[in-house]
């Protein structure tokens, strides 16, 4: 596939999970992320490897720690009411340091919520999810490129820091088509000498996140802790636009970056020096970008398709050297860029 | 003269953690003496459940992953796909498979998934220190059934082969105790049936083995052993449940 072709979100995201050799799917319906499914469930077998429509998502997830326990690249999508469901095997998963890529194609909430994109998962994404310390690499595009580009990353970060990685989409991303190219590139071979595959010549391999014995934990605690620390060190993926000379820094991610880029166009038109910073991975957090945008900035105002919930990192990383600014909608609501405007020139105004 | 009861290979030196007179022991060696006999050690992967034989991949000396609780036919799933040429084996008890994970066993065996489950039922939850099961009999005492389990409010015990015998995907359901060597004899011919299924790539085979738990009984071994034989025997009728081998 040389050529661009037109391709949903979806389906450009499940794709490229096959070309990055995802050997086996795991899934269960739930919208607004069915095409994913659909077209794993056509190509999958075309291509000799693993799909199946598990009887829940509880199942499908623990399908997926079961396939990266026999060291083969694993996927599995859902939606927001789903990715809840998940948690629980994705807290075993970081404590058995088994990789996978979870693709959540988000929609608003709380509860059964609705079928529209929405960025409300953000916390639970982020901040762990399931029970106990651990982190989760999160990664969010932005467009159906990236839908594509950023699950080889996904893939590619799994299996080299061996824990499970998150692509945050939202409906709106999942559901639009654009032009994208989706090229087989070089797959990062590691040796997964942990996996189970028969103790063959060897020791038994153990896949487990229990430790019983006195300070066994912790110490495992702690190594998960060193490699997070070493994740944070070596992964950020960040873009920044028109931040140099800017008076006015919005930070947003996915579809709200999108808004944003537009935004900054027509302040720049009218002489309000406005610029982005979009999280690429939302963790690694980009902490040290913002923190160095604080200094010459006037203010942050961050857009988001939620309460408010990445705005709590943003602040954290201005570490109060400006004022920051939070712009939402909820429950599917997408940021209109004329009310964006006119809170930017209404800040921008008193701050003089 | 050739020692003839040794360590089977497919079970690891050292001391299990259960409880005096417990069953899981006699489960264990009659799993991994199935293993060295078929000739499979190097080919198996075993998936522990949560509950008291979490610990199994300390005993059995073969390739082990841990499950969340109930979702262990979905983790064997995932691995009998991608590695189809290998043996693989879920070891559950009855908190395990027949409440928690209800959903995923009988799935799993409706997909007639090519994988083997043994399947504990000693009528108590083990490890969490005597509540229900789903398996626990009328009138039994457990500390969630102080008065003895009641239909009305706490349901009836499962049978669980005779719930799954009616999915297609199933091949091979029996069900046997550990109470006697007669008994036990018998098990491990089950259990080796069971695992033939796989390894002819037939589909979904299970064996229950009713176990005594003499602690969560709160009797000593002997009356714990006699008490399956008396209580769980007559409700979990012992015998090939299902044999579609044929």
């Amino acid at each position: 596939m040389k050529n661009k072709i037109l391709i949903s979100g979806n389906e450009a995201l499940a794709e490229a999970a096959i070309q990055a050799g995802c050997k086996a799917y795991f899934g269960y319906p739930i919208t607004p992320q069915n095409e994913i499914p659909e077209y794993m469930s056509r190509r999958m077998p075309e291509e000799g490897r693993v799909f199946i429509q598990a009887e829940s998502e509880l199942a499908a997830i623990n399908m997926v720690l079961g396939a990266s326990a026999s060291g083969v690249r694993t996927m599995t999508t859902s939606s927001s009411p789903g990715i809840s469901l998940m948690q629980e095997a994705v807290s075993y998963m970081a404590g058995d340091e088994l990789p996978c890529v979870i693709a959540n194609v988000a929609r608003g909430g709380p509860g059964l919520g609705n079928i529209a994109g929405a960025q409300g998962d953000y916390f639970q994404s982020v901040k762990g999810g399931g029970h106990g310390d651990y982190n989760l690499i999160v990664i969010a595009p932005a467009s159906v490129q990236e839908m594509a580009d950023l699950t080889f990353t996904a893939f590619d970060m799994a299996d080299k820091y061996r824990t499970p990685v998150i692509i945050l989409a939202d409906g709106y991303l999942g559901q639009m088509m654009e032009a994208a190219q989706i090229e087989k590139k070089a797959i990062q071979s590691i040796k997964k000498d942990w996996a189970l595959t028969g103790a063959k010549g060897r020791k038994p391999n153990i896949i487990n996140s229990m430790y019983l014995a006195d300070d066994a934990l912790e110490k495992h605690n702690q190594k998960l802790q060193e490699k997070f620390q070493k994740i944070k060190k070596e992964l950020c993926l960040v873009e920044e636009i028109s931040t140099t000379d800017a008076d006015i820094i919005f930070v947003a991610y996915g579809t709200s970056a999108r808004i944003c880029k537009s935004v900054i166009i027509n302040l720049r038109a009218n002489k309000i020096k406005a610029g982005l910073i979009r999280p690429i991975t939302l963790w690694p957090f980009p902490t040290e970008t913002i923190k160095q945008a604080a200094l010459h900035a006037g203010f942050f105002l961050t857009v988001e398709m939620s309460a408010g919930q990445m705005v709590e990192d943003v602040r954290l990383s201005v570490e109060g050297k400006a004022p920051v600014y939070f712009y939402g909608r909820m429950g599917g609501g997408v940021p209109e860029e004329e009310k964006i405007i006119e809170l930017v020139e209404k800040l921008h105004r008193e701050s003089k | 003269m050739k020692n003839k009861f040794g360590l089977p290979e497919s079970m690891k030196d050292t001391v299990t953690f259960y409880c005096p007179g417990c069953g899981h022991g006699i489960i264990h060696r009659i799993v991994a003496e199935v293993i060295d006999e078929l000739n499979i050690r190097e080919i198996t992967i075993g998936i522990a459940p949560v509950g008291c034989a979490v610990l199994a991949y300390n005993y059995l000396n073969i390739d082990m992953a841990e499950a969340p609780h109930g979702r262990t036919p979905a983790v064997a799933t995932g691995i009998k796909r991608v590695q189809p040429d290998k043996i693989v084996f879920t070891y559950q008890g009855d908190g395990d498979l027949a409440a928690i994970g209800t959903g995923e066993i009988i799935h799993t065996a409706s997909r007639g998934e090519n994988i083997t489950t043994i399947f504990v039922n000693n009528a108590v939850y083990g490890m969490t220190s005597g509540q229900m099961a789903p398996t626990t009999l009328l009138k039994q005492k457990t500390t969630t059934t102080p008065l003895g389990r009641e239909a009305k409010t706490a349901g009836f015990p499962l049978r669980v082969p005779e719930m799954l015998k009616s999915l297609e995907g199933t091949v091979y359901l029996a069900r046997e105790t550990v109470i006697a060597p007669k008994n036990i004899m018998t098990l491990k011919k089950y259990i080796r049936k069971a695992f033939d299924v796989q390894i002819k790539g037939l589909g979904f085979s299970l064996v229950e083995v009713l176990s005594p738990c003499p602690v969560n009984l709160r009797l000593d071994p002997i009356k714990a052993y006699k008490w399956v034989e008396e209580n769980m025997v007559p409700y979990y009728p012992l015998g090939e449940i299902k044999n579609n081998i044929l």
